[in-house]
């Protein structure tokens, strides 16, 4: 029989574990000998206890279709994507370096706001932001960090660099992802973890809670800490009771919380109510507290900002950390990163034209069929344009869409992203796009994941990794291959 | 803990204890129509009036036969108290409250789940009926068995305890009922033959059999089977030990007194019952009397815990 890997066409893209000679990468070694030792049934065994496993673990997200809400099971190819933990090191350190800088960034924007006035950023793009948050203006969280947990989407481009898609500042999803795709990954190849160096993933949960902890108001040994969710028809509710159970928080609904006279936030217990330090908040801005954004949310907490500017509540991820994650915010944060700290970033940011600048969209829509064109603070791949793959019609909505209102839109090229061989079906391997989406923790201390959770995109050519878009995922070894 | 989540935990318990319970009956049942006397006239109608789903049973079907009786018992989603449904509650519940009981409980109701979906049919179809209704029996007894050998005592047990033993308590009265009534429609002279039958498969039907042996040490009638099931204070199926459970259960939380007192209530009620006579249609009216109290317990363990009123807690 022909080997597994042998017959693994590589793209003309970068593939993450086979060169263009078609040999195995050094961290990819071990895990294509092995896959090629077995037979074609037992890979589909294994795949099928895959299978089973996500079934049993109940490791689900939902979908909203126009029949409700569906509860799936979660997509995921049995084989691994693996990074060479020297590359991953260089990454980690640019991700650090991002994430204080931008924390520095929206400290600034909600106190003197050099930034703008030493001309690095426009006025007006601050002031038109959607997520610019008047209500945050002078309040100082502590350590001035506003972005406690943030998810930022790495690429690789054709030659294996790094490059930076996005940072998703509000209320980033996947960690829970990543770690369940470990876990099923050991009981599906278990033979593999006992003779590689693949760095492990599992301490996430304590970080995160130490991360927590240290935001707490009050001085106290065990601050009570909570994960705020909007309720189990949420996509990713999963996670959240998962992230609840892992730390040994409680995991409490808008409704299960009040503000009392004292602006402290309390829990409804069945000992009556019990004072909360610090809510890890899924819940975006807009719906915490109906006293301050939308009166009409029963998600949120009535009075939770006031308790929040007093000093009595820490919320993570900050109220207003969001004026990051604009996608026209994206494009300046290389100058952002120079400005605050004086150094090169590390990570690169993927070619962005702005349309609210009138030269670059001039380009822009000259060139629709040619680039990706995305809204400014939309997330879950929602309202893009891919330009190769649209139509003329397409294409004129957003020349429109983009003519009325420019400052929402910005463009990239199209990227190479990086391919690995997915499982598509019984014994063959295809190369599939993917993209990285690593955890950023930071309040005392920074800390960022090994590796993070690996999206591809399931259908043959496609570019887009999103789980409500049809993507997949795979588990993501740092591997260490000294001495190889 | 939460109110929510004690709610949540509560009710929980409540739906495996029923899932399971709905298994015994329906097997216990199967087995009794093999044993009876031919020309006794049991109907697997019984089941419906015992577990009060007469009237959602006639909206569904016309016929009362054994297989739309165990159909609708056993996989019927308009009963919302079918084991199907049932078992979706538990999995909803323990969904909403996986951060508060060990992990593994997640995976074992969804294997659980996943299990009686794909094989009901086995339930439906006498041939394979008891495989399949025991390793539901099984798949719950797992699941209890991991709260009492990974969950902390804390106040989350408590909430699990007093929702197993009320519905427990709850489907035993249903059951002595059940056989009661039997008994009441039944030709005297059929009576003796009858009741051996019946009250041993009543003692298997709560895995009461041997320790029934054991303890009692006596043949088997109807007036000592049902005095077990009522007053034994050991065997953790009887009617005394399950408000035992609730009771003490209740002491371990705050605000404990209403139900306490309820519960003391109940235990001292003692029923004479010295031959076979006395269960008559008196025993079914004190049988009633203990359902109301069920409900009642209930209702006093929701205000008590689960409905918050900020003002008077604080």
């Amino acid at each position: 029989m022909e080997k597994l890997t042998s017959q693994y066409q590589s793209s003309i893209f970068f593939d993450e574990l086979i060169d263009d000679k078609g040999a195995p990468r050094p961290p990819a070694k071990q895990l294509l000998g092995y896959l090629d030792s077995l037979s074609e049934d037992e890979l589909e065994k294994r795949r099928l206890t895959a299978e089973a496993t996500i079934q049993e673990m109940g490791i689900s997200f939902t979908v909203y279709t126009e029949e409700g809400n569906i509860d799936r099971a979660w997509p995921f190819d049995i084989v691994p994507r693996t990074i060479e933990a020297s590359d991953w090191k260089i990454a980690e350190a640019g991700l650090k370096q991002r994430l204080k800088a931008l924390n520095l960034f929206i400290n600034d924007l909600y106190h003197d706001q050099n930034v703008i006035k030493d001309g690095i950023i426009p006025e007006h793009i601050i002031s038109k932001s959607k997520n610019f948050r008047p209500e945050c203006v002078g309040i100082s969280p502590a350590y001035g960090v506003w972005a406690h947990i943030c998810g930022t989407d790495l690429v690789r481009d054709e030659h294996g660099d790094f490059y930076v898609l996005e940072d998703n500042l509000r209320v980033p999803s996947g960690v829970s992802y990543m770690l369940e795709n470990r876990a099923i990954t050991k009981r599906v190849l278990p033979e593999l973890f006992e003779n590689e160096s693949i760095l492990p993933v599992n301490s996430y949960t304590s970080q995160l809670f130490d991360t927590l902890a240290a935001l707490s108001p009050r001085d106290i040994e065990n601050p009570e800490i909570v994960v705020l969710t909007p309720g189990i028809y949420n996509s990713a509710y999963f996670e959240h009771a998962f992230l609840a159970q892992q730390m040994g928080a409680e995991l409490v609904e808008g409704s299960d919380l009040f503000v009392d006279t004292d602006d402290c936030v309390y829990m409804k217990t069945i000992d009556g109510p019990e004072r909360v330090d610090v809510i890890y908040r899924r819940i975006d801005d807009l719906f915490i507290d109906p006293e301050v954004f939308d009166s009409e949310s029963v998600l949120g907490v009535a009075g939770l900002m006031r308790a929040w500017r007093s000093g009595n509540v820490a919320l993570a991820n900050a109220p207003g950390a969001g004026v990051a994650d604009d996608k026209v915010v994206y494009a300046y944060v290389p100058d952002i990163i120079r400005y605050y700290l004086k150094e090169e970033p590390i990570l690169k940011n993927v070619e962005t034209f702005l349309c609210d600048d009138p030269k670059q969209r001039a380009y822009v829509l000259e060139n629709l069929d040619k680039l990706v064109v995305k809204p400014a603070n939309e997330s879950g791949g929602y309202g893009m344009l891919v330009g190769p793959h649209s139509t003329k019609k397409e294409q004129a909505l957003f020349a429109e869409l983009i003519t009325k209102n420019p400052r929402n839109y910005i463009a990239q090229p199209t990227l190479k992203l990086s391919t690995a061989p997915t499982l598509i079906s019984k014994g063959v391997l295809e190369p599939r796009h993917l993209d990285l989406r690593p955890f950023i923790l930071q309040a005392k201390d920074t800390y960022v994941t090994t590796g993070g959770l690996t999206r591809v995109a399931m259908k043959k050519g496609s570019l887009v990794v999103n789980s409500s878009q049809g993507g997949g995922s795979k588990d993501t070894w740092i591997v260490e291959t000294k001495g190889q | 803990m939460l109110s929510r989540v004690a709610e949540r935990l509560y009710w929980s318990a409540r739906y495996l204890e029923r899932v399971e319970n709905t298994a015994r009956l329906v097997s216990v049942y199967d087995d009794l129509m093999f044993d009876l006397p031919k020309d006794v006239e049991v109907s697997w109608y019984n089941l419906i009036e015992i577990l009060s789903g007469e009237e959602i049973f006639e909206q569904r079907y016309k016929v009362k036969d054994e297989r739309n009786v165990v159909k609708f018992l056993l996989a019927d989603d308009t009963n919302y108290n079918s084991m199907l449904s049932s078992l979706k509650m538990v999995r909803e519940n323990i969904r909403t409250t996986r951060d508060v009981v060990p992990k593994e409980t997640w995976e074992l109701i969804n294997e659980l789940d996943l299990y009686a979906q794909q094989n009901i049919k086995q339930g439906i179809n006498r041939s394979e009926r008891h495989l399949f209704l025991n390793t539901i029996i099984e798949g719950c007894q797992k699941i209890i068995g991991l709260f009492a050998g990974a969950m902390s005592r804390d106040s989350g047990w408590q909430f699990l305890i007093m929702g197993r033993y009320l519905e427990r308590a709850d489907m035993g009265t249903r059951i002595l009922d059940a056989a009661v009534s039997l008994m009441l429609q039944s030709e005297p002279e059929e009576r003796i033959q009858l009741g051996q039958v019946t009250w041993s498969k009543v003692l298997k039907s709560q895995s009461a059999y041997l320790d029934y042996r054991r303890t009692v040490r006596a043949s088997i009638n109807g007036a000592k089977a049902a005095t077990f099931l009522m007053s034994d204070p050991c065997f953790p199926r009887t009617l005394a030990y399950c408000f035992g459970q609730i009771g003490e259960s209740a002491t371990k939380l705050p605000r404990a007194d209403l139900i306490t007192t309820q519960i003391d209530k109940i235990l001292k009620f003692n029923y004479p019952i010295t031959s076979s006579e006395d269960l008559d249609e008196d025993f079914h009216n004190h049988l009633n009397e203990i359902q109301i109290a069920i409900i009642e317990i209930n209702q006093q363990i929701t205000e008590n815990w689960f409905q918050f009123r900020q003002g008077d807690a604080a």
